[in-house]
């Protein structure tokens, strides 16, 4: 005998919740396929739900009165141990034909959501329904990151068994699930199904599909009325994490962008406890998990074993400034956003040619005997440093060396919208040979950059602004930036850095030399 | 509409009266319906469709509620089907049974369908697996099944656009003919029945698929149910006559018949395919009706209607009137409606077991099935989503630098 749990179907288009208005069933009573059981209230209306099972009432999960998201077990019904055939309730019609007219609901039973007596038959098994199965609200909620485990994963047999975790059963379990089901309940091998039967159904799988699209003409999709609220508050668009059906940005997710942004203002007042109270309970605790405790641990990790020796070289980018602004008028990169993070990527992957012990990794032990090998790698894959929604993330670009100017845009325009979607994936983050920390986009000179685990270098590029610059012994205004570099000691030499800067210094200063 | 005009000097009270009192109230005295079964079991005359009646055999008769009884059982396990969560949504036809089964049998093996989306019953008619009707429901295919061998297409969503499609396949037909003719074919002449509701009688589809069925002389029958609401919407609202006599004002028969009478629907229809048969153009059918169920699995009639109005309907159902015709005539006996009423329990199970057991298509069939031939954009974006889905395979914990 196994207990079958009903969850909450969708019974409108796109309904999210209900609430329990009244059970017509309770623990102990016996039920056949299509009696009804339940009552209940939808923003559209009053519906009556029939059994899908047949078989006894196990517990009823849900009191009435509450409202529960689709998708929530509401009851478990156990099925008849003696194997005895399951019957199928017939809905009689409202209007039947003449000898049966029994239970004639004709006045005081409207028929839609009502499911009039009948009589039973045979019916063959009743499969685990596919349950909550109907379109959901919008993706606010991220997608869990697996997928069930083969078809028919969602099958009754695993549901039955995750008992009352969905709600505080009101009803004393008349028969416990027993944990080995007997027989093998016939699964309707299905995948929760996505799609409904109408438009406004979003397939998961699509959404990311037109969020490519999107990525590919590397625009931030918005309707004009959102376009017209974004720029009304100041907010790019770009920076706010689309979650609208085609990977647009939603009228909601300004919203809460904005409180988002309202409300780090507004705590900038409130941040300082009040004094009256102990230093001790000032004191906000954070747990340190995901992100946050991946990039500690790498940190730590980096600065203590890898000696950091980090070098700074103020840079006349002017020229970088002029190469870039003529890029974004020139027709060939119609469309593609340029900065000079451009120029400075191919900058290090030139300069790193030139330099190869700086695009190299440190292996202790490598032969297994405690002997440490330095790897030089013959590949460019290029780590961006990048602020995302869950955290600092250094997803990479690979073989950045084989890319064109174009390409190499385009790389770092995905690379930036897939980190700010948070839909960065592991392996894009896994194999970086060098990074280029860009603190300047926070309007920041420099810093020393910590190295990336695994790797040797790493450079920051501060902002770039107009200083006063001598310049064949006069003073005029130029667009200065400072570039930071962070070595591990162990493999590069102050004099190869130095080297190694002055290259990437000379590319900003002249951009031509690429040409070379 | 006499009894409700509105007293407004000046306007002559048949135009803004959109609300009428009853279901009684909604018909229009000045059409003219044809019934033949009247709600109390009797059998009337017609001067031009008793004929067409006294063509059918009692076996014929009790098909037709074997049918009606068996599409409405249908009818409610779909329904209930979708408040088990097993169908993301249901089209209801409780009420049109008649209508439906009355002109599809009236249909013969070389006619074409095409139906709108509430058209289970001309689905049976077509020998139809009416379990294939809920894989479009429960979102797992596009269409079901294969129009080709039943000659019923697929169910169309977009509202009345397969009325154009039903004039072109006429045309199609007309030259097909008119080739075979020339070769010395014997095969029997085919015709088209498009249908549709009320509501989409609005639409400018209609019109033009109206326009070039008269000019062409199509071989199409337009079967309009009209089943007094578009979602909330009363036919009163669409048209201000009878949506038959729209017909005349495009040069072709139009015929309002007692869409419950399923005798009477019958009748009209043979005789309208026989008209395009053989070459004398297009009919409009207009079967009045009555949904007597919400529009579908997410809607809730009682919004906009009054029970008093759904009452007045029950009293016309088209199951209850033949049945009554049949006991009284001596056509069927208790083990008639006995095995009747098993058949379409029956059907039930086989509808759910089959529905509970579909299998969900391989998403691979969609990117397969957007070009005839393979296609460089459609391979990437395959691609692509299969590395997007498996990123979801991995666990959370991810490394983070700098």
């Amino acid at each position: 005998m196994t207990v079958k749990k009903f969850n909450l179907p969708d019974v409108g288009e796109g309904l999210t919740e209900a609430e329990i208005v009244s059970w017509k069933v309770k623990a102990g009573d016996a039920v056949a396929i299509n009696d009804v059981i339940c009552e209940i209230e939808t923003a559209k209306s009053l519906v009556e739900l029939p059994s899908p099972y047949a078989g006894t009432v196990a517990e009823i999960l849900v009191a009435e009165g509450i409202t529960v998201e689709v998708g929530t077990a509401i009851i478990g019904i156990s099925d008849n141990a003696s194997g005895e055939p399951e019957t199928v309730q017939a809905p009689a019609a409202p209007a039947q034909p003449a000898d049966q007219r029994a239970p004639q609901p004709a006045a005081e039973t409207p028929m839609y959501g009502k499911l009039p007596d009948g009589d039973t038959s045979d019916a063959g098994p009743a499969g685990g329904p596919l349950v909550g199965s109907g379109p959901k609200a919008d993706a606010v909620k991220r997608r869990p990151r697996k997928r069930p485990e083969g078809e028919g994963a969602t099958g009754p047999a695993s549901s039955g068994q995750q008992a009352g975790e969905a709600a505080a059963p009101v009803a004393a379990v008349a028969a416990p699930p027993a944990p080995a089901p007997a027989r093998p309940t016939p699964t309707p091998a299905v995948e929760p199904s996505p799609a409904g039967a109408q438009g406004g159904v979003q397939a998961p799988g699509f959404t990311g599909l037109s969020a490519t699209v999107s990525g590919l003409v590397s625009r931030v999709l918005a309707k004009p009325p959102v376009r017209k609220i974004a720029r009304d508050l100041g907010i790019d668009l770009a920076d706010v994490v689309p979650t609208g059906a085609h990977g647009e940005v939603t009228r909601e997710d300004l919203v809460s962008y904005q409180s988002q942004r309202d409300a780090e203002v507004d705590r900038a007042d409130k941040f300082w406890g009040a004094s009256k109270k102990p230093q001790e309970q000032r004191i906000e605790r954070i747990p340190v998990k995901g992100v946050r405790k991946a990039t500690a641990k790498a940190m730590v990790e980096s600065a203590f074993t890898a000696p950091h020796v980090s070098i700074f070289v103020d840079v006349d980018a002017s020229r970088t400034m002029e190469f870039v602004k003529r890029l974004k008028a020139s027709r060939d990169f119609e469309g593609i956003k340029v900065s000079p993070l451009l120029i400075l990527s191919k900058a290090v992957i030139w300069a790193a040619a030139r330099n190869p012990s700086v695009n190299a990794a440190w292996v202790e032990n490598a032969d297994g005997q405690g002997g440490a090998e330095i790897h030089v790698k013959h590949y460019m894959n290029l780590g961006i440093a990048a602020a995302t929604p869950r955290g600092l993330m250094v997803p990479n670009i690979k073989d950045a060396q084989d890319l064109s100017l174009k390409e190499l845009a385009l790389a770092l325009n995905e690379l930036a919208s897939t980190a700010r979607a948070g839909k960065t994936q592991p392996a894009e983050m896994q194999g970086g040979s060098l990074t280029i920390t860009n603190i300047g986009a926070l309007g920041i000179d420099t810093g020393t950059p910590i190295i990336n685990p695994g790797e040797v270098a790493i450079v920051a590029f501060g902002t770039i602004k107009q200083k006063p610059w001598v310049l064949d012994g006069e003073v005029i205004p130029r667009w200065i930036t400072t570039l930071g570099g962070s070595f591990d000691h162990r493999v590069v030499d102050g004099d190869l850095s130095a080297r190694f800067m002055a290259d990437v210094a000379s590319i900003l200063e002249e951009p031509a030399l690429l040409l070379d | 509409m006499g009894s409700t005009q509105m007293p407004t000097p000046g306007i002559d009270g048949t135009g803004l009266n959109l609300q009428s009192s009853a279901g009684e109230a909604t018909g229009d005295p000045a059409a003219e319906m044809i019934q033949l079964l009247g709600p109390d079991g009797k059998l009337g005359t017609d001067p031009v469709f008793s004929d067409y009646a006294k063509r059918l055999d009692p076996e014929q008769l009790r098909g037709f509620y074997a049918d009606m009884a068996k599409v409405r059982r249908f009818d409610q396990e779909a329904t209930a089907l979708q408040r088990q969560g097993e169908l993301a949504l249901w089209v209801p036809l409780t009420g049109q049974e008649a209508a439906q089964i009355g002109s599809g049998r009236a249909t013969q093996r070389q006619d074409y369908i095409f139906p709108s989306y509430r058209e289970h019953g001309v689905a049976l008619t077509r020998n139809v697996d009416l379990a294939e009707l809920l894989k479009l429901f429960r979102g797992i295919s596009n269409g079901g099944w294969d129009p080709r061998e039943n000659n019923f297409h697929l169910y169309t969503l977009v509202l009345a656009a397969q009325t154009l499609h039903s004039v072109g396949y006429a045309m199609g037909i007309q030259r097909d003919q008119k080739l075979a003719e020339a070769a010395g074919s014997n095969e029997p002449k085919a015709a088209v029945v498009a249908y549709f509701g009320d509501g989409a009688s609005s639409e400018g589809d209609v019109h033009e698929s109206m326009v070039f069925a008269a000019s062409y002389n199509a071989p199409v029958v337009f079967f309009c149910q009209n089943n007094h609401w578009a979602i909330s919407v009363p036919t009163e609202v669409q048209t201000k006559i009878p949506l038959s006599n729209r017909a005349k004002g495009y040069g072709f028969p139009g015929i309002r018949v007692d869409g419950n009478d399923v005798i009477a629907v019958h009748a009209v229809t043979e005789w309208a395919l026989e008209h395009a048969r053989e070459g004398r153009g297009p009919v409009l059918i207009e079967a009045y009706t009555y949904r007597v169920g919400a529009h579908t699995t997410a809607d809730d009639p009682t919004k906009y209607r009054g029970s008093d109005e759904e009452h007045a309907w029950r009293a016309k159902d088209p199951l209850d009137r033949l049945e009554k015709y049949l006991r009284s005539e001596g056509l069927a006996d208790e083990a008639f409606f006995e095995q009747v009423k098993l058949d379409g329990d029956k059907l039930a199970a086989h509808v759910r077991s089959t529905t509970q057991n579909l299998q969900s298509p391989d998403i691979r069939e969609s990117f397969a099935r957007v070009y005839a031939e393979a296609h460089p954009l459609v391979a990437e974006e395959l691609a692509w989503f299969e590395e997007y889905s498996a990123g979801f395979e991995g666990d959370d914990e991810q490394e983070a630098g700098n």
